[in-house]
């Protein structure tokens, strides 16, 4: 009889920080110690705290251990799992929750986890996701049941557009609506796509859901083809996600092999059947029309609209495409009624949202919030702050497509208005949190340099556009720029988003509007004074030794690779500037801290 | 899959096997599991709680789990259960009979077998 269970993540972030290697071992030490009837082992999707991993949480206790090593391994079995006592050295602490080492607080009264409120994550990193009786058991194909059993396609749709759910992708159109476009077209054959071309740098919530719960997207895209009347789906994907692949097509196989998908499901006589298509990785195409282009068999570009994809889509027939997210809160919409997804949230943006934390944040990882949260919450509270005491500079949201939120605006309320107000905007859910150490306009540079190499070529203003945007870019950090650059770089900024033929195009230039509009003053630093305040951009900066401070050591000399310093013992050294390449080394060896960027 | 029951047939048959995650029982039994507690007898102890409670359905109210020396090693194998709004209780010199009276009388029953607790030693 089991008593106790221990998770261990296998997410891509964990199974990166080794945990695939800690199965064996924990499997190798319960037998040596004759508990394999005891202790079970499950490895599970993402728990969320990625900074942490490979993570491994012991059931019932609820022990969250971080960081555990193959060498470990040994320990938590002997001391925890035979003689019940916590290995405290590895257990997670939090300043909020300290009760978590001693194993009797569920996590979610942790900082991390406390403010979160999981519904598209609900199961990950809860259940073993290749095994499709574990999601049964959490309710898992109940709403499916539900919706084929008890209610009609008009039904379902009107629950999904009652619950107020909008798109997760970064649109934010509303779901409902979305279907009932396609339900309302008549036609031989609709479809069901959902996108998991997930591209923005820094998110990986899809990746998430497809790893740690597939069989919830497997549930959803099945209502929505009963909802629109489409008997075919199409899961595009990454083909950069080896494990959620995987683990999607075992789901698949699974529902099929359970009559969950298939003919006559639930004896309703509805049939859906569901098909992965691999994406190659180019960033256009998580557009719409150029996923399905892409589906289709021909090069991922895409289309004008209207015709919509509703009317007019994969194979010209009229199709549903959702983000993997937003069909994620499609089966507990439908299960627990639309109240009690919007019962959360804003005005008008109900429910909650996924980010993935990065940057300069302690707790990197992934965090479901409802909407309304303010930044402040999410960062300082969730995210444990910045590390190494530095300031908080700016978020970025929303990633290629999106825009910054400086300081001034850390008390902003996370929704989907709010933040386009400010110029940013939800995107897929990238959160990027930069210090005082980051120079606007290099990250400015840094998308759009992504934006210029992912434009698929086929309309002028994005393929010359972004290109010369980039250019402009250039010149200031470079040191080269003029007052008039700006105002052009302005201009082109709106010129490439009015006239862009898709998505890629008319957002391309938000991290130049945005970053221009919240500091400014920094685009003027760079033309006027020919400075960079973050002693980012390397042309703009010069490295110096203050005479008073130098010892002369001789260190700096030795480690520099390019020869620029000279001197002799005991006597303070200089920088020849004309041969310095600023690459910094010599201000970290120095121990004096004698030398500086300026 | 031909219907709902079908469906409510492997919840129910797995619901057993994940509760264990959900972390909080209404009832929470805690065996001290300290090389004390083992060698006075606490793993027979401890399996009678687990399969007992698994046989009786009680998995979603109860939570078993494991504990280190609580310091009466003298009187170990120790049980504690804890029950929300009430005062913990301790057992002591415990054996499989006796958790099984504990499982009978106390956790279902709701009544403390007063006799087997620390205080009447």
């Amino acid at each position: 009889m089991v008593r106790a269970q221990v998770l261990i993540c296998g997410g891509t972030g964990c199974t990166s920080s080794g945990s695939v290697k800690l199965i064996p071992e924990f499997e190798a030490q319960i037998a040596k110690n004759g508990l394999e009837d005891e202790i079970k082992i499950v490895k599970t999707g993402c728990f969320g705290l990625c900074e942490l991993g490979p993570v491994v949480i012991v059931y019932p206790d609820g022990t969250f251990y971080s960081r555990v090593e193959e060498s470990d391994v040994k320990e938590i079995v002997e001391e925890h799992l035979l003689k019940g006592r916590i290995v405290e050295r590895l257990a997670y602490t939090d300043v909020a929750a300290d009760a978590v080492v001693k194993g009797n607080v569920s996590l979610s009264d942790t900082r991390f986890y406390s403010k979160q409120k999981r519904v598209a994550l609900r199961n990950c990193g809860v259940i073993d996701p290749e095994n499709i009786e574990e999601y049964i058991a959490m309710d898992g194909y109940a709403a499916l049941g539900k919706a084929l059993t008890e209610m009609t396609p008009e039904e379902v749709i009107k629950t999904v557009m009652d619950s107020g759910l909008r798109g997760r992708g970064g649109g934010g159109f509303p779901t409902g609506l979305k279907w009932s476009f396609t339900a309302k077209n008549q036609a031989d054959q609709k479809y069901v796509v959902c996108n998991a071309d997930e591209g923005d740098p820094g998110a990986f919530m899809d990746r998430s859901v497809l790893e740690g719960d597939p069989h919830c997207l497997v549930e959803a895209m099945t209502i929505c083809g009963y909802a629109t009347g489409a008997t075919e789906g199409y899961v595009y994907v990454r083909a950069e996600y080896p494990i959620a692949v995987a683990r999607l097509q075992k789901a698949i196989d699974d529902a099929r092999a359970y009559g969950l998908l298939g003919k006559n499901i639930f004896d309703s006589g509805f049939d859906f059947d569901l098909f992965i298509r691999l994406g190659a990785g180019a960033f256009v195409c998580g557009e719409e029309t150029a996923l399905m282009t892409s589906i289709e068999g021909n090069r991922g570009e895409p289309r004008p609209r209207p015709p919509y994809p509703a009317v007019k889509g994969l194979f010209g027939k009229p199709t549903t495409e959702n983000n993997v997210e937003t069909f994620a809160n499609i089966p507990q919409i439908i299960l627990k009624g639309a109240e009690f997804f919007n019962s959360m949230g804003t005005e008008k943006s109900k429910g909650t949202k996924v980010f993935a934390l990065g940057g300069k944040i302690n707790n990197t990882g992934l965090v479901e919030i409802p909407m309304g949260t303010t930044l402040r919450e999410v960062i300082e509270d969730i995210g444990g702050g910045i590390p190494n005491g530095k300031k908080f500079k700016a978020a970025q949201t929303g990633g290629p497509s999106g825009g910054c939120l400086p300081a001034s605006l850390l008390d902003i309320q996370i929704d989907y208005d709010n933040l386009v107000a400010q110029g940013a905007m939800m995107g897929s859910g990238g959160l990027i949190v930069m210090d005082e150490d980051t120079c606007m306009v290099d990250i400015a540079k840094f998308f759009l340099d992504f934006t210029v190499d992912e434009s698929c070529g086929k309309c002028t203003p994005c393929r010359i556009g972004t290109k010369r945007l980039y250019e402009i870019l250039e010149k200031i950090t470079s040191g080269n720029g003029t007052l008039a650059d700006l105002d052009e770089m302005e201009s082109l900024c709106y010129y490439i988003k009015e006239n862009s033929l898709c998505g890629l195009g008319q957002t391309a230039p938000n991290p130049v509007l945005s970053t221009y509009k919240q500091f400014k003053d920094e685009y003027i630093a760079h033309v006027v004074d020919k400075k960079c305040p973050a002693g980012v951009c390397k042309s703009l900066l010069s490295i110096v030794i203050e005479a008073d401070k130098c010892k002369g050591c001789t260190l700096c000399s030795r480690v520099c690779p390019v020869g620029a310093i000279s001197g002799t013992v005991k006597n303070p050294h200089v920088i020849d500037q004309s041969k310095c390449i600023k690459c910094g080394a010599c201000i970290e060896k120095c121990k004096f801290g004698a030398i500086s960027k300026k | 899959m031909k219907s709902l029951a079908e469906l409510a047939a492997i919840r129910e048959k797995m619901q057993g096997k994940v509760v264990l995650r959900e972390g909080s029982g209404d009832i929470r039994v805690v065996v001290g599991m300290a090389t004390c507690g083992i060698a006075a007898g606490a793993r027979p102890v401890l399996s009678t709680f687990v399969e007992e409670i698994n046989n009786r359905d009680l998995a979603g109210k109860v939570t078993v789990s494991q504990t280190g020396c609580i310091g009466i090693c003298q009187f170990e194998p120790v049980v504690e259960i804890y029950e929300a709004d009430k005062e913990k209780v301790t057992y002591v010199k415990m054996t499989p009979d006796k958790a099984k009276e504990v499982i009978e009388k106390h956790l279902i029953g709701g009544k403390v077998i007063d006799e087997y607790t620390v205080s009447n030693i």
